[in-house]
């Protein structure tokens, strides 16, 4: 177990403090005095599917070191493992590999009071109290500050293999594979990751009319959009979309949605619950 | 308000006047004989409830909790009640709130692969409506007939398919939700991704302590185009739990991977005559599913996995008939088991899978030094535990010895670095066992999050949280509660 005395010493229990990894995803807030999470992998368990490491860990070493066990992860490339947690974003395999808010298991993080404390479990079946770990998935280090934490993995595919189609009605492709690992549309072509058996895959590919490609389409950056997926089709302009997700990379900017009051009063009183003086990455919104 | 202490039955008098005009009269009871039988849900642990009311809209819902706001008598929503930790066992004359009455599937997008469903529909309910799509809703629990999504949401149910597919939390999109001062929420979205914090994923699996979920939107999962079932006997438990730990470690996930010991087998054969083999120590059943490349395959490997962890006969049902039948012996394991003796106390503990052998030597040696009878039929895939120890408890002194024994069994799997509960949920049975897993600090962090959805504290009170987290210095266990 990695020693979290020392960086619970650092974060304290008064003033102002912000986080930072690599400082991929924002960085740290600006004029604030800053810590960093500890970094390693402490083990790797692949008959488990599990992993435990510092949350300063960066998701492409431990990327690379669980595939030297045969497994992988549904973070997204890039930057820290914590980062990745406490951002909470997606990358577009999640709809065969499944949210990130899934895969955190059991974290330890340093709470507003410079306490360690343990959230969930180091099991994926676990109703053991509250499910606090889904509350710290993309609370953006603003309810505590993620240690080390007990991710799941999965198996790496056997095969893995991206196919393209030109085609203006992406669901008629989506409904012909079974549990594929990602369905981009970008208005005119369908890009699909199959993984699995080659013949399953070979087979899938051509059910669908699909073709070998080197790779998905380069996703544009304006803006992340979350829409209810049917809606990827009525998307105009530069875009590429998650088909049966409903994320859409833009080119241009959008306006987020806001929350119900209510909604929002809630998420206020459990900021309040965890960090009433407000000192944890002060100015960031989840 | 005095959070803990019975209400006077003067209050509850009026609580079921207000109640009456609030939902019409028929479906706000108080009689002795209802009372009673709402005073626990399938677990052996009784309450007391004060009134028992079955709205039928979330407007009814949020009268009820109003209402129970108004007079201070704390409220348990209720769904089917098969849960099996006393979540749903009211206490200090509580009033049940009954969802059993909104059972309307509202729509299914097969398109977008969900449906909006009132917590009352039953689970098997709602996997045959959408079948004709098919699609399915993937959490199964063994109780999968009879419990409800508004009792899986609150529990985050698992079953033998959660292995793949992953437990409930994974499957609810959105929720509509009352909280205790009657306002209603909106928690997630069709969308994938909400803005602000994940509040759906922290509601799921709160017990009924955070709200009432009114509306669910679940998520509907494809049907995998073939499916292969399989069981395999072997001389030992060890073997049978070795190889299933060598089956994921292989990289494979199969759909299901459930184990039953010797006398499981023997009880369920006798029951339905599936032709299983009584007299292997452990029987495994394995099902994968999906492409058939990748089926044929892993079904090729995990058959030389099992061989070479000693595995004696293989049997692969031939067809649905036959996959039906095996399952069949998985699934009324529990209807069984009273062949052997009239009572049980199924318990519910998760460990790392590669201590499935040692947990399950503890388990074995642990109920016979209490002279108890006990039958393992688990997911083992998941490295979920489901001793059931049966008994009779006509004889004396035999309950003190069955909770000894499940204490120690929970301790065990703890110590073996597993969790309390696998899917059955903390509720009163375990609520005090919580410090074996979390120290003080981190149960005031769970602590925190029912303020903040709860800071009047009437929904469910008392459950999950040790009563010193809970911030209350009442003890409210009631009788027949293993603690």
């Amino acid at each position: 177990m990695i020693d979290l005395v020392q960086f619970a010493d650092e974060v304290g229990s008064d003033g102002p403090v912000t986080i930072t990894g690599l400082g991929t995803r924002g960085g740290p807030v600006e004029g604030e005095r800053g810590v960093h999470p500890p970094a390693g992998i402490e083990w790797i368990q692949a008959d488990e599917m599990i992993v435990c490491c510092g949350a300063g860990t960066p998701v492409d070493e431990l990327v690379a070191a669980l595939s030297a066990h045969g497994q992988t992860l549904a973070l997204p490339a890039g930057g820290t493992v914590g980062g990745a947690l406490a951002v909470g974003r997606s990358d577009h395999r999640r709809l065969g590999c499944g949210p990130v808010r899934d895969t955190l298991l059991q974290a330890r993080y340093i709470s507003a009071a410079g306490e360690v404390v343990k959230a969930g479990g180091p099991t994926v079946k676990n109703v053991s109290g509250f499910d606090l770990c889904r509350l710290l998935v993309g609370s953006r280090g603003t309810l505590g500050f993620l240690g080390e934490v007990i991710v799941r993995t999965r198996p790496l595919p056997q095969h893995s293999q991206w196919f393209t189609h030109a085609t203006t009605d992406p669901f008629d492709v989506f409904r012909r594979l079974y549990k594929p690992i990602s369905v981009l549309w970008n208005g005119s072509a369908c890009f699909a990751l199959l993984e699995g058996h080659p013949a399953d895959v070979a087979e899938q590919a051509a059910t669908s009319g699909m073709t070998a490609c080197d790779g998905p389409p380069t996703l544009p950056n304006g803006s992340r959009r979350s829409v209810k997926p049917s809606e990827v089709l009525s998307q105009t302009g530069n875009f590429v979309a998650e088909v049966g997700v409903g994320i859409v990379h833009h080119s241009l900017p959008c306006v987020v949605n806001s929350t119900g009051e209510r909604e929002a009063a809630l998420a206020v009183a459990l900021k309040d619950e965890f960090d009433p003086t407000g000192r944890l990455n002060p100015g960031v919104h989840p | 308000m005095s959070a803990g202490l019975a209400a006077p039955a003067v209050v509850l008098t009026e609580l079921a006047a207000d109640l009456r005009s609030a939902l019409a009269p028929g479906r706000v009871r108080t009689g002795t004989t209802e009372l009673a039988l709402y005073a626990r849900d399938a677990s052996n642990i009784s309450g007391s409830a004060g009134v028992v009311c079955f709205p039928l809209t979330t407007a009814e819902v949020q009268a009820c909790v109003r209402s129970a706001a108004q007079h201070g008598v704390p409220f348990v929503a209720r769904g089917a009640g098969t849960g099996l930790a006393g979540g749903a066992t009211p206490l200090d004359h509580a009033l049940v709130i009954t969802l059993t009455k909104m059972d309307r599937v509202l729509s299914v997008d097969p398109v977008n692969r969900f449906a909006w469903v009132e917590p009352g529909v039953l689970n098997l309910d709602l996997t045959r409506h959408v079948a004709k799509y098919g699609l399915h809703f993937a959490p199964d629990p063994s109780s999968q007939q009879s419990c409800s999504i508004g009792g899986n949401v609150a529990n985050n149910s698992g079953g033998p398919h959660c292995l793949s597919d992953g437990v409930t939390a994974a499957h609810i999109l959105a929720l509509e939700v009352v909280l205790s001062d009657g306002s209603v929420v909106h928690l997630g979205g069709e969308q994938p991704d909400s803005t602000g914090l994940d509040l759906r994923g922290a509601f799921v699996g709160s017990e009924g302590m955070f709200g009432i979920a009114t509306k669910v939107c679940v998520r509907l999962t494809q049907n995998a185009p073939a499916v292969r079932t399989m069981l395999m006997d072997f001389e030992t438990v060890e073997a049978g739990a070795q190889t299933v730990s060598a089956i994921i470690a292989d990289g494979m996930v199969p759909a299901a991977l459930e184990m039953m010991d010797q006398l499981c087998v023997r009880a369920v054969e006798e029951y339905i005559h599936a032709g299983l083999p009584v007299d292997a120590a452990a029987v495994l059943l394995v099902e994968v599913a999906g492409l058939p490349h990748g089926l044929e395959a892993d079904v090729a490997r995990i058959v030389e996995i099992g061989k070479a962890h000693g595995a004696g006969t293989v049997r692969i049902a031939q067809d649905e008939a036959e996959r039906a039948l095996l399952w069949k012996g998985r699934k009324t394991a529990f209807g069984a088991i009273a062949r052997i003796k009239p009572n049980y106390y199924l318990h519910d503990t998760v460990v790392p899978r590669r201590m499935l052998p040692e947990v399950l030597r503890k388990v074995y040696e642990i109920t016979a030094r209490h002279g108890l009878l006990v039958m393992n039929v688990f997911h083992a895939g998941d490295g979920n535990l489901h001793p059931l120890l049966v008994f009779d408890k006509s004889e004396p002194g035999v309950m003190e010895r069955v909770h000894a024994a499940g204490e120690e069994i929970v301790r065990a799997s703890v110590e073996a670095g597993g969790v309390l509960s696998g899917e059955h949920g903390i509720g009163l049975e375990k609520r005090d066992f919580m410090p074996m897993m979390f120290a003080p600090a981190d149960l005031a962090a769970q602590a925190a999050m029912r303020r903040a959805f709860d800071p009047l504290d009437l929904a469910n009170p008392f459950k999950v949280l040790p009563s010193a987290a809970a911030c209350s210095d009442v003890q409210h266990v009631p009788d027949g509660a293993w603690v």
